[in-house]
């Protein structure tokens, strides 16, 4: 155990269906092998959340639906529809 | 007073209000890039007090020959007024060979106005993509956050990399969500950026000559969207990391800041407040 180390990845979909299109998107990489940083790629790793998982993702949480606080029914703010998953590696370290 | 012609059109106020900022391509011509470089260098641009008005800034530099291009008076005139007030501006330094980005993020905290500021980023040296540029995102300007809260978001469909020519001019909404790319080349890449506030009432400070009384009339829903860029066609494009839904806020928040610039408070975008604001008595 310990060498597995974890990957994170969030994607933001366009509603709260996991097979709805990926508008946006981070990954952490607890092996060390990939950095992510802000701006670092224009193309999404998946079309869907469901393809995510059809790729070996393991999905750790889903957004919770929250009705709009009263008076803050037509304001924007956060990526309403953030999906994390992650994969577990083993580094052989 | 600046001549008319170079004040902003309808349609470019209608990309701001939609996309929340305005692109000019190598405004500045190559004698103010290269004498701000020089001051960069000699740290020799000063600033001013919040709250001072801009016409009493950086007298006999090259930022002041910036500002007066009659191009650049004419878009500040057109979103916050002839002479706006200073309120910061910064030399934004991005080190060679960085290790990661700035995270994504909305200047100063999260501000609740219709009344909006703008920031002007200037590029004084070409910017190549392996240089980063700084990065932003389309539209992202009513989402309300405060500050960097929203650095969790790497990568969002239609993000924008400024990648740009020397004397290209950004004009930002002050809600726009935005970082510094990575610099990957060996040299340091420079931003010198300009908060300004209005000091007047936003209101029909473009040439409105452009507005005719067909520009508002409205449209069939289901009609499909007009695609010949007229201000309600623009208002009612969706940005490619719009949600579903949000997607259709957004297109509200466009209306009513519309509505507040243009002091037309029937006008609508695909009856979206239309249908609401029908309360027969």
């Amino acid at each position: 155990m310990a060498s597995i180390r974890q990957q994170v990845l969030t994607l933001y979909l366009s509603t709260s269906a996991l097979d709805s299109r990926v508008l946006g998107w981070s990954i952490y990489d607890g092996t060390g092998a990939q950095a992510h940083t802000t701006g670092d790629s224009d193309s999404p790793p998946y079309e869907t959340g469901l393809d995510a998982l059809r790729d070996g993702w393991r999905l750790l949480q889903l957004p919770v639906l929250i009705p709009p606080y009263p008076g803050e029914e037509y304001s924007t703010s956060f990526m309403k529809y953030g999906f994390v998953f992650e994969k577990l590696e083993d580094t052989g370290a | 007073m600046i001549e008319v012609q170079h004040l902003l059109n309808s349609r470019q106020m209608a990309e701001f209000v939609a996309r929340g900022f305005l692109r000019f391509e190598e405004l500045v011509p190559a004698e103010i890039n290269e004498a701000v470089m020089r001051d960069i260098d000699r740290q020799a641009i000063k600033g001013a007090p919040a709250g001072t008005p801009l016409s009493q800034c950086y007298a006999g530099t090259a930022i002041r020959r910036l500002l007066d291009l009659p191009a650049v008076q004419g878009l500040i005139q057109s979103l916050v007024g002839e002479d706006p007030l200073f309120d910061h501006d910064a030399v934004h330094v991005r080190e060679p060979n960085e290790g990661k980005a700035q995270g994504l993020h909305a200047d100063s905290i999260i501000d609740l106005r219709t009344h909006f500021d703008i920031q002007l980023m200037y590029f004084p040296h070409d910017v190549p993509l392996e240089m980063g540029g700084t990065l932003l995102l389309p539209g992202s300007h009513f989402r309300r956050v405060n500050e960097m809260d929203v650095a969790a978001y790497q990568n969002m469909r239609g993000q924008i990399p400024m990648v740009c020519k020397a004397g290209t001019l950004l004009a930002l909404h002050h809600g726009i969500w935005h970082c510094g790319r990575q610099n990957k080349t060996d040299r340091r890449r420079y931003m010198f950026k300009l908060r300004l506030n209005p000091a007047v009432r936003q209101l029909r400070l473009w040439n409105t000559g452009d507005l005719d009384a067909s520009y508002r009339a409205r449209r069939e829903i289901h009609a499909g969207l007009d695609r010949d860029g007229n201000v309600q066609d623009i208002l009612s494009r969706r940005e490619p990391w719009f949600e579903a839904a949000s997607g259709r806020l957004e297109i509200v928040n466009r209306i009513k800041l519309w509505r507040f610039l243009t002091g037309d408070s029937d006008f609508d975008v695909h009856y979206w407040l239309g249908r609401l604001e029908n309360k027969p008595a």
